[in-house]
């Protein structure tokens, strides 16, 4: 078992979709919300992730696919 | 003796000890160093300040770093120049330069890796790492080989050679990453979770933000214990931003310059301006941004302390601005032809910045005004290489010069 933190970033039709209880429905994960501000056009998530370290990164990549950027808590952590 | 307590979450304001964390466990807040004031004012005066290196050493007591584990580079104590020349130019009446491209490795990263690197010496580590594309492996490179710790420096399969060299001299282990540049930022993350390494920007993050604070010491030191009214600074992660204005905050707060305001402006490249693009919407939500500038050292485009930046703007009544390439490049070649001072391209945003700022009516040009240069221009050769004076030809002859001179007056002052 692995615990993973990250941000999702929603902009546009992505913020209407239910992608975080999908994610708990068709994955072994268990999502647990930590903090968010999310507008009509646009929001963000922060929240754990909590499973088999395989099992979150395929979870991560479907929710990648479905347009939500996904970021590490820290923000950018690649530097000049 | 180090005067810091613990480390505070910025958002819910729990404590942790000072160890290598960088989240609050509770609400994923970021962590910030916290301090004995009490303790820091008893004992804090000018004379102490001044009686010490000249280097961010003089400080000390304002950062959460034991003297015995202080691993030395000389860091800091760069020169703040009073640019007259580019202020006629600007129609500005009273401008300087903090020119932190004096540093070992020629940037103002030097600061906060030297902070980073002696405190993870204090928590017991034993290798330096980071992901970088350039200033910061160089510096945290260079913080290994002086302390004798180990160095990995993780960076993009794509990353030009000539800026690995940069780092690859002082002999650290360098990963280059087959993936995209969010790849690298992922894998380090998990890194920093999973090993006993002190990622300077990751897990020793709210320590190494710490040395930031002393661009703000050295300027009101240099200005005679003084605070500016104005500040420009580039913006990446908006940590250094915000760092700076806590520094003339502290400094005020101990009674050791005047209670004044300073107003922050902060400058970005328009391909990577997240920050200042909130700014203009009048919103704290920051969008991230896939960057596309020639500002590499500013390409966050997802930035951990730009929501800070922006609280920190309308506090002081500040301002944000963002420039083209364009304008980058002819701000490094301003500050070059009128101070002497060549800087890389984050510096060309700072000065592009600054004349915007003037511009739009978000800096007064008749207040004394600081702006930082936070990188030396070698470092970014490339973006100006094409744009500057280019070599007379002439063979070795007398005439030769006077006939190839005089097609040219204008390469050269008009001599006797």
């Amino acid at each position: 078992m692995s615990t993973r933190r990250v941000r999702f970033t929603f902009e546009g039709d992505a913020v209407k979709e239910p992608v975080i209880y999908l994610v708990g429905h068709e994955f072994e994960v268990v999502t647990n919300i930590r903090m968010a501000d999310v507008e009509h056009d646009f929001g963000w998530v922060v929240l754990e992730l909590d499973g088999d370290h395989d099992e979150i990164d395929r979870a991560l990549a479907w929710v990648e696919a479905k347009g939500v950027r996904i970021d590490p808590v820290a923000g950018d952590v690649v530097e000049s | 003796m180090t005067y810091a307590t613990c480390l505070a979450c910025r958002e819910c304001g729990r404590e942790f000890p000072l160890e290598p964390l960088h989240v609050c466990d509770f609400c994923f807040g970021p962590l910030e160093v916290a301090y004995d004031h009490d303790g820091i004012q008893s004992k804090i005066t000018r004379e102490r300040i001044e009686s010490g290196p000249r280097s961010i050493w003089r400080y000390i007591d304002l950062l959460p770093v034991d003297e015995d584990f202080i691993v030395d580079l000389n860091v800091g104590w760069t020169p703040l120049l009073k640019a007259d020349r580019l202020a006629d130019r600007l129609g500005m009446r009273e401008l300087w330069i903090k020119n932190d491209t004096c540093n070992p490795s020629w940037s103002f990263k030097d600061r906060v890796v030297a902070v980073a690197s002696s405190r993870a010496r204090q928590l017991g580590f034993t290798t330096l790492a980071c992901a970088s594309t350039g200033n910061l492996a160089n510096s945290v490179s260079a913080h290994a080989a002086r302390a004798g710790m180990d160095a990995i420096v993780f960076i993009p399969h794509d990353l030009e050679a000539g800026k690995v060299l940069g780092s690859a001299v002082y002999n650290p282990t360098i990963v280059s990453v087959n993936g995209s540049y969010d790849d690298v930022n992922r894998l380090c993350s998990e890194l920093a979770d999973d090993r006993h390494w002190a990622f300077v920007n990751i897990n020793v993050r709210p320590y190494y933000a710490e040395g930031s604070r002393t661009l703000a010491y050295e300027v009101a030191e240099q200005l005679g214990w003084r605070a500016p009214r104005q500040v420009v600074a580039p913006m990446a992660s908006g940590s250094l931003f915000t760092k700076i204005h806590k520094g003339f905050q502290e400094f005020q707060r101990y009674g050791l310059i005047e209670d004044t305001p300073v107003r922050m402006i902060g400058a970005q490249a328009e391909g990577c301006s997240p920050i200042t693009t909130a700014w203009r919407n009048e919103t704290t939500n920051i969008r991230p941004v896939k960057p596309d500038t020639i500002a590499k050292s500013l390409a966050i485009g997802n930035p951990a302390d730009g929501y800070y930046a922006l609280k920190t703007m309308k506090r002081t009544d500040g301002g944000s601005t963002a420039v083209t390439d364009p304008e980058v490049v002819e701000g490094i070649q301003m500050l070059a032809e009128c101070e002497g001072v060549f800087a890389e391209t984050a510096g060309g945003v700072t000065i592009a910045g600054l004349r915007q700022a003037i511009e739009t009516g978000q800096l007064d040009p008749d207040e004394a005004t600081v702006a930082f240069i936070t990188g030396g221009g070698l470092k970014t050769s490339d973006a100006v290489v094409e744009h500057v004076t280019q070599p007379i030809p002439v063979e070795g002859t007398l005439q030769s010069f006077e006939a190839a001179f005089a097609e040219a007056p204008e390469a050269v002052g008009v001599g006797g």
